[in-house]
């Protein structure tokens, strides 16, 4: 008896001692994510830090899977309406987000929540992956790459090529005339090989060459959009590869990335191109040789050259929450771009920072004096005020459609199809499904 | 008189099949009543918008030249599967069944490979096979002299999947085959042994129509086993590439709905397939198992 009447005066005590704001619980916020391992402890790390930063929210963050299964498992929560707040959402998914009617657009969530953010600080290569018709966000970009091109630089030196510039792209001639003298010098097996096929060699090529992708300014400006992949300028590139491919200055590794690293690690071929989350993965395996990177190669002749297009995923903001937790995220949000963490987060995944004054804060440190590798990607990015076309890509089932893509310049490697023809066929069947998508959404 | 015990409530039977029922109608005919319904449906994946639009979504299927390529596929890939994998089996079966010492050993080691899931199996012959890392493609490369590449050619591709989806299968078969053989009454292989039939006359006019209630019922779950359960070997493997060459059936519709969140044309390649596999089975009861002897 003694003892309990002990314990309540404790309690009393307590309450007491420390007022409401102990016992106030901070307001959860939601986040799914699909980083998973060394991202996945960084984005922890993030966490992390905005929750030791205040007492006011709580973040709490939840991988599920990779980017198809979290956008999934967004679906399915928003449907039993058990939604987060939070969504990490790959590149291609950004027209079903935005069209979705679930989604509380970041311009005005920040605006909402009384936070003045200077887009203009951003890298505009970047936020205009993400912006509607009218240039305003709609979603936080997180973790964005670009493609850019790795080299042996052994086998470079064995055929008498200087290393390559980090900031003035090669053209696709001198590429070639490079790549045969490995093959004819038989330094490796075959010349070059690429990563993600449809992004890096259609998509980017596109977009560094300002040639349209779709019509209504790649799908920028309606949904009654066309593919127009199967112009001269792209028909040339892939009947350039194809005769490469022929003559082993060019092989097929595969749509992903696994096959052409292993490739290109295995010393079979001189060049890679893939995204720059490639650098962390070379640093990792390559202990053989010596290799370096440089921009993706251009058409000789380009008068103006673009920029570069992005890849990688952005944060969503669902609706359905309270305005105080919106408050919450916004503030969330704040906290992910500012220095600090888009410096940490850089410099550990390699992934873009997202902001002008987070990069020149880097190099002002010396960053990129001491790892040069890390500013070929941006440097790209960053050489052109993104046009109309340039700016990205906004497509109805853009994953059905690299599929296609994919499938058609299979067809063309082994042979089977001419460049004209499987483009062609890539953009009618495209366009099948970006009338479905259409008439779903109408 | 048969003396038998019965319960007198009419109502016990149905209160005793009433979980599986509850069961069955939860997770299998709702499920299925809803992906026919989402089949005339044309809707976005948060669902806040949908429309009925009758055969649409059929329609866009079939005048696809590349879906009725995948069906065409589909077929190659499990009879391919099926054979490989029930000759094999039986094979194996027979061999084990003669064999003299460690006779339950070597049937545990051949059952193994079953419990494998079927992405593991495909991972694992990625790792021999594939043209940049596998370690028997380098061989097969190097000393066979062909120019071995999946990743190239639909054909190689194809003759990777079958044999990573029929290894698997392989023990599933063998543990059958070795029960129908052992049920075999050796007196009747014996008589013809001493009637001078040799080995092979005795596996044809003895052991094969014995085992022909075996065969039956692998061959179906073979099929149904090819068409559905690949699944994961075909993820892990190709990806149904090069250039659409492995896509089967039950791919397309993860591809199509999981992934590019197409529902509606989804539930439509859902119901043809669940439509395909049933005018299967069906044909396959209605023709083939009058062929089967199920006494000796």
């Amino acid at each position: 008896m003694r003892l309990s009447k002990l314990f309540g005066f404790l309690i009393i005590a307590v309450c007491i001692a420390f007022p409401v704001s102990v016992f106030a619980k901070p307001i959860t916020i939601n986040w799914w994510h699909a980083m998973r391992s060394a991202r996945g402890e960084v984005a922890a790390k993030m966490i992390g830090d905005f929750n030791a930063s205040q007492s006011k929210y709580k973040v709490v963050g939840t991988f599920k899977g990779n980017y198809d299964e979290t956008m999934n498992a967004g679906v399915a929560a928003f449907r039993a309406k058990k939604q987060p707040h939070l969504l990490q959402v790959f590149e291609v998914g950004t027209q079903t987000m935005m069209l979705s009617g679930a989604i509380y657009p970041v311009f005005e969530l920040m605006k909402d929540a009384g936070i003045d953010v200077d887009w203009s600080r951003y890298l505009q290569a970047v936020l205009s992956y993400y912006m509607n018709a009218d240039g305003d966000l709609v979603s936080m970009p997180f973790n964005s790459s670009t493609p850019i091109m790795y080299y042996n630089v052994d086998m470079l030196k064995k055929a008498g090529i200087a290393p390559l510039s980090k900031t003035i792209p090669i053209t696709w001639d001198e590429l070639g005339d490079i790549t045969k003298k490995i093959v004819d010098g038989k330094i490796a097996p075959a010349g070059m090989v690429t990563a993600w096929q449809s992004w890096t060699q259609i998509e980017n090529y596109s977009a560094i060459h300002n040639i349209a992708f779709a019509s209504k300014a790649n799908g920028y400006e309606g949904l009654d959009c066309q593919l127009m992949i199967n112009n001269p300028q792209v028909v040339k590139h892939i009947t350039r590869l194809k005769s490469w491919a022929d003559d082993k200055r060019f092989m097929y590794g595969g749509q992903k990335y696994q096959g052409p690293k292993a490739e290109f690690i295995a010393q079979n071929v001189a060049f890679y191109i893939d995204s720059i989350s490639g650098i962390a993965k070379l640093k990792k395996a390559v202990n053989d040789f010596k290799w370096d990177a440089a921009p993706l190669p251009v058409e000789a002749g380009t008068k103006k050259l673009q920029n570069s297009i992005i890849g990688g995923a952005s944060l969503w903001v669902l609706k359905g929450h309270s305005k105080e937790e919106y408050k919450g995220v916004a503030t969330f949000l704040k906290f992910l771009a500012g220095n600090e963490m888009q410096e940490y987060w850089h410099k550990e995944t390699g992934y873009f920072p997202i902001t002008i004054d987070a990069y020149e804060s880097l190099k002002a440190k010396g960053y990129y004096a001491a790892n040069p590798l890390q500013e070929v990607g941006i440097n790209q990015l960053n050489r052109a005020i993104p046009t109309k076309i340039s700016r990205g890509l906004r497509l109805g089932y853009f994953v059905q459609i690299r599929n296609i893509i994919n499938e058609e310049l299979e067809l063309v490697w082994n042979g089977k199809k001419s460049p004209q023809e499987a483009l062609d066929n890539a953009a009618a069947r495209s366009n099948i499904q970006l009338r479905t998508f259409e008439k779903t959404y109408k | 008189m048969i003396k038998r015990s019965f319960f007198k409530s009419k109502y016990l039977p149905y209160l005793l099949i009433f979980p599986q029922m509850v069961v069955t109608l939860t997770f299998f005919y709702w499920p299925a009543i809803q992906g026919i319904f989402q089949s005339f449906l044309l809707s976005d994946p948060f669902g806040r918008r949908s429309q009925f639009v009758w055969f649409y979504n059929y329609i866009e299927l079939f005048t696809d030249p590349l879906y009725l390529k995948s069906i065409f596929i589909t077929f190659t890939f499990s009879i391919a599967v099926a054979f490989v994998s029930i000759s094999l089996g039986l094979f194996i079966a027979s061999m084990a069944n003669r064999a003299l010492r460690a006779k339950a050993l070597i049937r545990t080691m051949l059952i193994w490979p079953y419990a494998v899931a079927p992405a593991i199996s495909g991972i694992m012959w990625l790792f021999l096979l594939h043209p940049s890392y596998g370690i028997v493609a380098l061989g097969i490369k190097k000393w066979l002299g062909v120019n071995w590449n999946p990743v190239l050619y639909g054909s190689d591709a194809m003759v990777m999947i079958v044999m990573a989806s029929a290894w698997k299968q392989v023990s599933y078969n063998f543990v059958f085959f070795m029960a129908g053989l052992q049920a075999i009454p050796k007196s009747l292989i014996e008589a013809s042994a001493i009637d001078g039939a040799g080995p092979f006359r005795r596996f044809w006019t003895i052991t094969f129509p014995l085992l022909s209630p075996t065969f039956f019922f692998l061959t179906v779950m073979n099929i149904i086993y090819s068409f559905f359960e690949t699944f994961g070997i075909i993820h892990t493997v190709t990806q149904g590439g090069p250039g659409g060459s492995t896509n089967i059936l039950v791919y397309k519709v993860y591809q199509d709905g999981f992934v590019g969140l197409n529902l509606g044309s989804s539930a439509a390649q859902s119901v043809v397939l669940m439509s395909l596999i049933m005018v299967i089975t069906f044909l396959q009861f209605r023709f083939v198992e009058k062929k089967v002897q199920y006494s000796g």
